[in-house]
């Protein structure tokens, strides 16, 4: 059975890159580009792993991850988190909230999609 | 009849021709032409309203009553004339630096700026005051009755009483016309300065031509006139010593303490040096007055039927003789001394109750009501006015219960004996730093009970204030408490025996309470500012504000001093500080400054409570007290080098953790900044990697994915490349680095080139631009790049968006005084309040659509339009987003 990944990011570019790459790895790939819905997004659409940006209109990435932790559906789910403020801090903030992983952007495509496995297997 | 008529007519011909010179000297003002009014001989001449209808009238009556004493009058203010160095520079430099409106100003200014005391102060001045307004009225009526009396050969003429009423409604009317023109009494009052000095010259000529006739025409020449003089027992050189020492003293305390004199001397002046010309000039003035005094007296004396009124042979020689023209003169002369005193009297006093008592009830009735209520302007001039019609008033209702039955000198000489109790308390004010609040107004107390007690009650008569049993035996029979005669001292002139009482224990009782009590910090400061005048430049600093009080401030500031005035001066003061805008911080010398500037208009006290009101309280910094602490100096001297060094060490410190805390936030900042690059350049990265590897690493890519992942690829490298030109752009503008390429052309052409620009590649539809090309046939000389940079934007934004179904914008180009004005306006949703503040900011960017550009557009416009002199700005409330771009004038070249 496919895995579903549920992609969280607002740049279409960024978007359509992760799609094609995970696709072709063999996911099923869904996406969402606003933090304000995000959380009913994931709910609806029970994902395997979420692949969550940082920098989202509406709502930020640490307050979504924040949620899905408080919530006892989602606290185990796995979640890459991105972010294009390579910054020791939001690493760190990253990690106080329960990111499963982290990444800087620009990434590897590879590095993605071997995080993305990783993460899955758990 | 017919004369008297005349009279009426000549009396109104006057009047009406002062008023005219009160005007024109209040237009040539307002025109700035201030040359000749600010003359040192108009400041002498206004100076002699100190000769009042007393001086006019009375003098002769009071020579021919005891001889050459009537000079005392002359002598005493001749002396402080003489010494002005020592006395009169001092108190107007103290009541310029200081903004002081009146006496009592001054007094309660240098005692801690005490209500109380100015309060007192005024209720003793109008007291002292009412019998001299009072007395100038009888003598308008007294010099119109004579001249009845001469026409209807004595019979009784209705409507007399009648003349008082309108003396004193007209001389209402002038006060309230010219001297509460301007609120700011340290504006002074021109138009009245103007009148008075004119005044002065009227009665000058007409009591020398009086002399001139009674000499040569009725005495028959210089010789004869001296040999009458000498057959006159007024010729007797009876000086009784005590008697001249008194007077003396007293007229040169009333001249330095009478509120008038107050008024013309120190509150009016325009000039120090002025004094230095009137030093000589006003005693000369008073010399000429008082020349042919004695003549008139004599040959008065003379001629006229015994028991003919000796304080109107001005009048009634030239009557007598049948010269009505000279009459008529005389009559005017007098009018003029009596009207010129009145005005300057009623307008110091005016001020004085304004300030000191309505305007501290009105505060206290209002509450906090400082910021709320309407424009205190108002409120402060109607009190001046109703307050000169009180004082006037007043003067009528005693004129009217006196009867007028006094000899005028002796009314004269208790006026002068009430205001001359202010003396100890104004000298020590300005010399001694020991003086204090408590000692003032217990001197002034003292000072005042006695001399309401042994002159100014019994001069109503024994029996009408004061029973004959307390005369002779003394109140309750203590007979070293009888009126004149305290102590048991009899035999002394009733005059002189209160004037030595009442100054000698006003001054015991205010050196002594001064020297047990302890001046409160403030007093302590105010005392150092009056006595060492003249090397204080610089005010205390009483203050200390916090922020966000400056709005409170401006709002009442405005509302005392005037709107524009008040933007002025804190636009000034902002400035001077480096701040934009309209409100400075509150520091202590702006506070301090300001203070000044509402005591120029609400007086010391009332404008130190206002700024209490505020800002909360006066506290007095150890550094304001070390400045003035100088003969202590020596003692202290170690100990406050000490305390000077801690302070500075302290001052540096709070300086270097200021200097911290900015590097903090610059680093911050800077730290954002960078944060905010980083993620704009990785973001057009990141698709570009990608989509690179994809194209690398994939073999069975499409064709058309192919260019369509390579042209995803082009157009973040574009992307990247526009963004580090932004970036690259506003560090040049903002390093200030930028050179302009400034050149002519048209605003329409660089309008419909911008519209084109940034609507090239969108579809013609996207958004309507609606333009009135009249109006925008504008020459432009400017950085003409650089503008159509920020109109390319602006519309560019305008398009990307504007969220309307029907996207239209419309740019509307207008001028106002100094400016023209480019406005972009459109038709959607318009920016929310809080967005609005941070959109000109970098890398903002509104709304959840992300769009392509990197929030650095605005930004760059601002820095652009800075650099070209003008300004772009939100423009709230116009339906849509709208944006004001402002060239300053002399860009746009008259070419319409």
């Amino acid at each position: 059975m496919t895995k579903r990944v549920l992609l969280i990011e607002d740049e279409p570019n960024i978007i359509e890159a992760i799609s094609f790459i995970l696709s072709r790895d063999g996911w099923e790939v869904a996406t969402h580009s606003n933090g304000h819905d995000a959380m009913d997004a994931v709910r609806r659409r029970s994902p395997d792993l979420v692949i969550l940006d940082v920098m989202l209109p509406g709502k930020s990435g640490f307050e979504i991850l924040r949620e899905l932790r408080d919530d006892p559906e989602t606290d185990g789910l796995p979640v890459l988190m991105l972010t294009a403020r390579g910054q020791n801090k939001d690493r760190e903030m990253a990690e106080k909230a329960g990111a499963s992983r982290f990444m800087t952007k620009p990434f590897s495509n590879s590095d993605v999609i071997e995080a993305v496995r990783d993460l899955v297997a758990g | 009849m017919a004369t008297l008529n005349v009279l009426v007519a000549v009396c109104l011909a006057y009047v009406a021709f002062l008023f005219a010179v009160a005007f024109a000297a209040e237009r040539a003002a307002l025109r700035g032409r201030t040359n000749w009014l600010r003359s040192p001989i108009v400041y002498t001449l206004s100076l002699s309203i100190y000769c009042t209808a007393w001086t006019f009238y009375g003098a002769v009556g009071y020579a021919a009553r005891s001889g050459l004493e009537y000079l005392t009058i002359y002598i005493g203010p001749s002396l402080v004339m003489f010494g002005w160095w020592w006395i009169l520079r001092k108190l107007v430099r103290i009541g310029r630096s200081q903004r002081i409106t009146s006496i009592a100003d001054l007094i309660s200014s240098r005692y801690g700026k005490s209500n109380l005391l100015a309060v007192g102060v005024t209720l003793l001045a109008v007291i002292g005051t009412t019998p001299y307004i009072a007395l100038q009225l009888q003598s308008v009526t007294l010099s119109f009755e004579v001249f009845a009396d001469v026409q209807s050969g004595g019979e009784e003429i209705a409507g007399q009483g009648s003349n008082a009423l309108l003396v004193a409604l007209g001389l209402t009317l002038f006060t309230i016309i010219f001297g509460t023109r301007n609120l700011d009494v340290n504006e002074r009052h021109h138009g009245v300065v103007m009148a008075i000095a004119v005044e002065a010259v009227v009665k000058l000529f007409a009591l020398l031509a009086v002399g001139v006739f009674v000499v040569w025409g009725i005495g028959g020449g210089f010789a004869s006139t001296l040999e009458r003089i000498d057959a006159s027992e007024i010729g007797m050189w009876q000086m009784s010593g005590d008697r001249w020492a008194s007077l003396i003293f007293l007229s040169a305390a009333a001249f330095l303490c009478l509120p008038r004199m107050f008024q013309v001397m120190v509150v009016e002046n325009e000039d120090e040096g002025h004094l230095r010309t009137a030093s000589w000039a006003f005693p000369a003035y008073l010399m000429v007055m008082s020349l042919f005094v004695v003549p008139i007296a004599v040959v008065g004396l003379e001629l006229l039927p015994t028991g003919s009124n000796p304080d109107l042979f001005v009048l009634t020689l030239p009557l007598a003789t049948g010269n009505e023209g000279l009459a008529m003169l005389s009559f005017l002369g007098g009018f003029s001394s009596a009207t010129s005193m009145v005005i300057v009297a009623a307008l110091a006093l005016a001020t004085m109750v304004s300030n000191h008592i309505v305007m501290p009830i009105w505060l206290s009735a209002n509450g906090s009501g400082v910021q709320m209520s309407g424009d205190v302007r108002n409120v402060v001039i109607m009190a001046r006015r109703v307050s000169i019609g009180a004082v006037v008033g007043l003067g009528y209702l005693y004129y009217q219960f006196s009867g007028g039955g006094t000899a005028l000198a002796s009314i004269g000489l208790i006026s002068f004996a009430g205001v001359a109790q202010f003396l100890p308390v104004l000298l020590g004010g300005i010399f001694w730093r020991g003086a204090t609040r408590p000692g003032a107004f217990t001197g002034l107390t003292v000072g005042f009970l006695v001399w309401a007690y042994s002159l100014l009650l019994p001069s109503f008569g024994t029996g009408a204030m004061l029973s004959e049993q307390i005369m002779t035996a003394g109140p309750f029979g203590i007979g070293w408490l009888r009126p004149q005669a305290f102590f048991g001292i009899e035999g002394l002139d009733p005059l002189v025996h209160a004037i030595f009482w009442s100054i000698s224990l006003n001054t015991f009782a205010f050196v002594a309470v001064s020297l047990i009590t302890f001046p409160s910090p403030l007093e302590r400061l105010q005392g150092a500012q009056f006595v060492n005048v003249f090397e204080h430049s610089q005010g205390p600093r009483s203050w200390s504000g916090s922020v966000g009080q400056s709005e409170d401030l401006m709002i009442m500031a405005q509302r005392i001093i005037g709107a524009r005035e008040a933007q002025a001066l804190f636009e000034r003061e902002a400035q001077r500080q480096g701040v934009s805008g309209f409100l400075p911080e509150p520091s202590p010398d702006f506070l301090h400054a300001l203070e000044r500037e509402l005591s120029g208009s609400v007086g010391a006290a009332t404008a130190h409570a206002m700024i209490g009101q505020i800002v909360g309280g006066a506290s007095v910094s150890v550094e304001d007290l070390m400045a003035v602490a100088d003969e202590t100096a020596q003692m202290m001297e170690y100990s406050s080098q000490l305390e000077a060094k801690s302070e500075e060490q302290a001052r540096t410190a709070r300086q270097l953790r200021q200097a911290n805390e900015k590097l903090t936030q610059i680093s911050v900042q800077k730290d954002n900044f960078l944060s905010q690059v980083s993620h704009e350049l990785r973001t057009p990265m990141t698709s570009i990697r990608a989509f690179s590897e994809i194209l690398r690493d994939s073999d069975k890519l499409s064709e058309a994915e192919k260019v369509k992942y390579s042209s995803i690829i082009h157009d973040e490298a574009v992307r990247l490349t526009r963004l580090l030109d932004d970036l690259l752009d506003l560090s040049v503008l903002e390093n200030g680095q930028v050179n302009l390429n400034v050149q002519k052309g048209m605003l329409s052409d660089l309008l419909d080139h911008a519209v084109a620009t940034a609507l090239t590649g969108s579809g013609i539809d996207s958004l309507k631009v609606t333009r009135r090309r009249a109006s925008e046939a504008v020459a432009l000389h400017t950085d003409l790049e650089r503008l159509s940079q920020v109109f390319i934007n602006l519309i560019a934004n305008a398009q990307k968006y504007c969220d309307a179904d029907q996207p239209e914008l419309t740019i509307e180009v207008g001028r106002t005084d100094e400016t023209l004005v480019i406005d972009f306006i459109d038709n959607g949703a318009g920016i929310t309040k809080e967005e609005q503040a941070v959109i000109f900011e970098k890398f903002s960017r509104v709304g959840a659509q992300k769009a392509k550009g990197a929030g650095l557009g605005l930004a760059i416009c601002r820095e652009v339009m800075a650099r070209l002199d003008g300004s772009v700005q939100y423009l709230p409330g116009q339906g849509g987003a709208a944006f004001r771009v402002t060239l300053p004038d002399r860009v746009a070249l008259a070419a319409e």
